[in-house]
């Protein structure tokens, strides 16, 4: 039971949570970088939210199934189709063997997510299956998904009569509205000078080509603290907002180093990480300041929203299966 | 000053604690005992604890303690179980291991050391002897799994970093930024000068302690030729 890359994407890893309780050691988290559509995925095919998933860019990859199985993309819209079948995220799919998946167009979005009921086989470090390019551990032998590798299915699946996408979808409105992301002050926030924390609330940054995993690089205008202001390392997280040394900003996103040393501005608020980790490279955004009550409320709120769509998800499986 | 402390948000899902402002062996000792408590406490929720020179960050599970804050913000009910903690007075247990690590610093394969020389007026040999003749503490491991920051690196050769970082510095370069000096345990992208090259590995994934330096540990370097580096460094692998 498993699935050949018969075609490798430009960037296909194995993702979970993330690795959480050894950052004193230098090891940095990852994790899924659309962490709503990740749980989206395991709820349309059953699974617990936190089962590890694939992650692609586009363009993805060719994905042959030996064995039947019951499968889901979400996140963003990279034209899944299997042969002549095609469907959007939000989607669970029934798989024949033989089946290949493919994506042939990039549409919307930055990254999909594929789930498969009853889960992969992948490695384990330090209790999570994410993978960790650097070290070379955890998801698929610590590496990309490649040409010729075989991802072995946990559980198998009874066969289907035919390939089918089954009727419902699951989704979930992201964002506050289109290219604004809420953030909220990080501890040098205070040291913008006046006309930088102006700019700062109001101009539009564009993506920059060389944003990625590990980080979003804004261009705009040079923002410049009051004073130059020596910063001794602290622990930094995802969705920081770092000041660097040319006035330009970055972006901390889900491979983001465990310390930094540069002016923490703000930080991303956890209920717009998904729509962010959405965005791609030339695209235009704005950063929209709010407070930590109305941050918590939203991630809440969106929790809320997941549990409700999980519960419906299984509802809807439960009954399809006594057909 | 064993209770001056300052708590803010880093972000809505981590709350530091700043128990100084500045890199220094007390405020460092106050930093690791509050890590090693929090760790003792086991608590539920809490996601990762983590050191650096002055402060202590908590990366917490917001949903999970979101019912608990009933009326006020989750991290405002962090704070309140933190502030209690923060002001016993804690004491680190540190065993500081003294380490003595071989360091290559030909220039074959410390790529700055000319460079370091130079800013400062004084002669390669001058720059080996002030790197090796003091002893430094590790202050955290970030950044990198495995990279220990250490100081404190004698004035006479403490060089700010490169204006670029190199788009690679391989596995094991001992660099210098400003005060700091640290080895790369991985083959990186790097801005700091790198003055030499070590054969010794910084981080065993498998192994149950992957790193090979921790926050106290007391760190020498030695010098090695090009021709020993290499075997140890064979040797190693």
């Amino acid at each position: 039971m498993s699935i050949e890359v018969i075609k490798q994407g430009i960037l296909d890893t194995v993702q979970d949570h993330g690795r959480y309780g050894y950052q004193h050691w230098g090891i940095n988290p990852g994790g899924a970088m659309d962490t709503a559509a990740m749980h989206i995925s395991n709820i349309l095919t059953g699974n617990d939210p936190g089962e590890p998933v694939i992650e692609m860019h586009f363009p993805a990859p060719e994905l042959l199934f030996s064995s039947s199985a019951l499968i889901a993309v979400s996140g963003g819209d990279f034209g899944a189709c299997i042969g002549n079948i095609s469907f959007s995220a939000g989607h669970a799919v029934l798989v024949k063997p033989g089946d290949v998946l493919r994506f042939v167009q990039h549409r919307t979005g930055s990254r999909v997510y594929l789930s498969v009921r009853g889960g992969m086989v992948t490695d384990e470090w330090l209790g999570s299956h994410s993978t960790h390019l650097k070290t070379g551990m955890g998801g698929m032998q610590g590496g990309a998904l490649q040409k010729g590798d075989t991802i072995v299915l946990k559980q198998p699946h009874p066969v289907p009569a035919a390939t089918r996408v089954l009727p419902w979808y699951a989704g979930m409105e992201y964002g506050h509205h289109n290219s604004s992301i809420r953030f909220i002050p990080g501890a040098e926030y205070h040291l913008l000078n006046e006309g930088s924390c102006d700019q700062l609330n109001h101009i539009s940054f564009l993506i920059g080509r060389r944003s990625d995993r590990m980080g979003y690089r804004l261009q705009g205008a040079a923002l410049a603290c009051m004073q130059a202001h020596p910063i001794i390392s602290s622990a930094v997280t995802r969705g920081t907002i770092q000041l660097l040394p040319d006035g330009q900003l970055i972006i901390l996103m889900a491979d983001h180093q465990t310390t930094g040393g540069y002016p923490r501005i703000g930080h991303v608020i956890s209920a717009d990480m998904p729509a962010l980790s959405q965005m791609q490279p030339g695209q235009e955004l704005h950063l929209h300041r709010t407070d930590l009550a109305t941050a918590e409320e939203l991630f809440h709120e969106q929790q809320l929203n997941l549990r409700q769509l999980q519960n419906a998800c299984t509802l809807r499986l439960q009954e399809f299966f006594q057909e | 000053m064993h209770t001056s402390y300052h708590l803010y948000p880093c972000g809505d899902h981590a709350v530091t604690i700043e128990l100084g402002n500045r890199i220094d062996v007390s405020v460092n000792n106050r930093v690791i005992a509050l890590f090693q408590h929090l760790r003792s406490l086991q608590a539920n929720g809490i996601r990762d604890i983590i050191p650096s020179y002055h402060t202590v960050t908590l990366v917490y599970d917001p949903a999970f303690f979101y019912d608990k804050a009933g009326e006020g913000t989750v991290y405002e009910y962090l704070c309140e179980w933190l502030h209690d903690i923060v002001r016993k007075q804690l004491h680190a247990d540190i065993h500081p291991r003294k380490l003595r690590i071989p360091v290559c610093y030909d220039p074959a394969v410390a790529w700055d050391i000319a460079y370091v020389a130079e800013q400062h007026g004084i002669t390669i040999e001058e720059v080996i002897q002030l790197h090796i003749s003091a002893t430094y503490r590790v202050y955290l491991v970030g950044f990198l799994p495995g990279f220990a920051y250490m100081g404190t690196v004698d004035a006479r050769i403490a060089t700010p970093r490169k204006a670029s970082p190199r788009a690679m510095v391989p596995e094991g370069s001992v660099g210098i930024a400003g005060e700091q000096t640290g080895i790369y345990p991985f083959a990186s992208p790097g801005g700091w000068q790198i003055i030499g090259q070590t054969p010794v590995r910084m981080f065993h994934a498998q192994a149950e302690q992957p790193c090979y330096l921790q926050p106290g540990d007391e760190v020498h370097f030695y010098p090695v030729d090009l021709i020993t580096f290499q075997q140890m460094k064979l040797h190693e692998h």
